[in-house]
């Protein structure tokens, strides 16, 4: 399995050490050019979903990234990358627009309000790390979107089939259940057999 | 693991890395910045070209100017106060600015002793020649550096020599045995466990920008092939002829700094670049204050 990492702007190289971590293939996106090599998922990172918004169709990659996500692709939105892929937003304009949820940018306020707090994660049994920077939340979810966490009654992570995403940037700790939780959902969607999804098992 | 302040303000600077942080001295042209894919932008009264130009003590901006500028966008705002001017940055962090850029730019106000910046929530940026500079902010809680360059000047000869020192200093101390460290911790008068990071990760503990005379798509795409995490663009781009397509130019070039062909397109026709001094023309060196 082969993941690649839309590296336009922001913290592109923290999923990339994940997936090391983990074993997986993984490359960087920069231009449309890159997407002509094979991959199995996408992760779009945190970093600011405007400057990322204007890049993926600066450098004409937008219309392809969205068919594909509407075809089927496994994709997982961390913070900005949950704002791209959100069909409404608030304070902001849409962007991928693939995701049936309502999310809030700068739902936390300034940097003051960025925060660090561990929390259920779906099925998960212990807390998982949650970090948040300039974070926004989900204000709505429908259709086929399921919340999967919450942190203090607003949404924090969503699921909708072949689509993940999540409010906090669990690049950014050094627990890798959250990216699992993904490979997983990559292999389900994908028909991939599990036991090729990593060397770490 | 509880909440840690310093950490979320690193984390904050890693968010940013592969962007462009843009001087603004309006709400026009705050928007201006983060349509043409701005990741933050600084706002000051004057930027450093007038700085310059003006001559005088140059202070913290006026708090509405900056309010102004923090409602008109919602990508982050950073602000500068002087060098070891602890008020200014209380005041700034009052406002709830993004991050403080205790700044060479502007006059400083404490000719040894810069900001205890462990006492504050916000973060802070500082700008650095070299490791030993580097490491000190570090040590005194700035959790971003950014090389000093030579601002408003659009010559880009003297952020190349720092990011090269700093980069060359860190290759050095990376190759050293580990019982060489305390004396090199002496002379580069910078703490022990932090250059001990340097030497056993080969980079700064913190998210490293370029700064001060990046004028050009490639000067902006130089300084990240020369191992910048970001650039910072101050008087660059709304001294120049057409702002929005240099500013957008700019921001393409970082994140594709290696493509050449991409980089000679988007340098085409961007109009009247900065007018440049040479650093050997120039009166005042900004990046000698607060070593």
């Amino acid at each position: 399995m082969t993941v690649a990492v839309l590296a336009l702007q922001g913290a592109f190289a923290e999923h990339e050490e994940m997936l090391k971590k983990l074993g997986v293939e993984h490359f960087q996106i920069r231009q449309k050019r890159d997407l002509e090599r094979p991959f199995d998922a996408l992760i779009l990172p945190g970093g600011e979903s405007t400057v990322i918004g204007k890049l993926l169709r600066d450098e004409g990659m937008f219309e392809e990234i969205r068919t594909r996500i509407q075809d089927g692709l496994p994709v997982f939105g961390t913070c900005a990358g949950m704002i791209l892929l959100a069909e409404k937003v608030e304070g902001g304009v849409p962007c991928l627009g693939t995701m049936q949820i309502q999310v809030k940018r700068n739902a936390y306020g300034r940097q003051l309000g960025s925060f660090y707090t561990e929390e259920v994660f779906g099925e998960m049994k212990e807390p998982v790390p949650m970090t948040f920077i300039r974070a926004p939340y989900v204000e709505k979810v429908w259709g086929n979107a399921q919340a999967l966490a919450e942190v203090n009654g607003h949404i924090v992570a969503v699921r909708q089939g072949n689509q993940l995403v999540t409010a906090f940037h669990p690049e950014l700790n050094q627990d890798v259940r959250i990216h699992e939780y993904f490979l997983k959902l990559v292999a389900s969607v994908g028909n991939i057999p599990s036991n090729t999804l990593s060397k770490a098992g | 693991m509880k909440e840690n302040r310093y950490e979320l303000n690193k984390q904050l600077a890693q968010m940013l890395k592969g962007g462009v942080i843009m001087d603004v001295t309006t709400p026009e042209q705050a928007k201006i910045a983060q349509e043409a894919g701005a990741c933050a932008v600084m706002a000051l009264e004057r930027i450093p070209a007038d700085i310059r130009a003006a001559g005088g003590v140059s202070r913290m901006s006026d708090p509405g100017m900056i309010r102004g500028i923090q409602e008109a966008v919602s990508i982050p705002v950073m602000a500068k106060c002087r060098i070891g001017h602890f008020v200014e940055a209380q005041i700034l962090e009052a406002i709830e600015i993004d991050y403080i850029d205790e700044s060479e730019v502007l006059s400083p106000a404490d000719d040894v002793y810069h900001i205890d910046k462990t006492q504050f929530k916000v973060p802070f940026v500082c700008g650095a020649r070299d490791l030993g500079e580097a490491l000190r902010r570090i040590a005194e809680g700035a959790s971003m550096i950014r090389t000093k360059g030579e601002p408003g000047t659009g010559d880009v000869v003297q952020a190349v020599r720092h990011m090269r020192a700093m980069n060359s200093e860190i290759r050095r101390v990376q190759s050293l045995r580990k019982d060489e460290l305390f004396e090199t911790a002496k002379q580069l008068q910078v703490p022990l466990d932090l250059l001990t990071y340097v030497h056993e990760n080969g980079k700064l503990p913190v998210v490293n920008f370029a700064a001060g005379g990046v004028a050009t798509p490639a000067d902006a795409a130089l300084m990240m092939q020369l191992g910048a995490e970001g650039v910072f663009v101050g008087s660059g781009i709304f001294k120049s002829g057409d702002p929005v397509k240099r500013a957008s130019a700019i921001v393409q070039a970082v994140t594709n700094y290696k493509d050449a062909k991409l980089i000679a397109e988007l340098s085409t026709g961007l109009g009247e670049a900065m007018v440049g001094i040479n650093e050997q023309e120039i009166k005042i060196l900004m990046a000698e204050r607060g070593k």
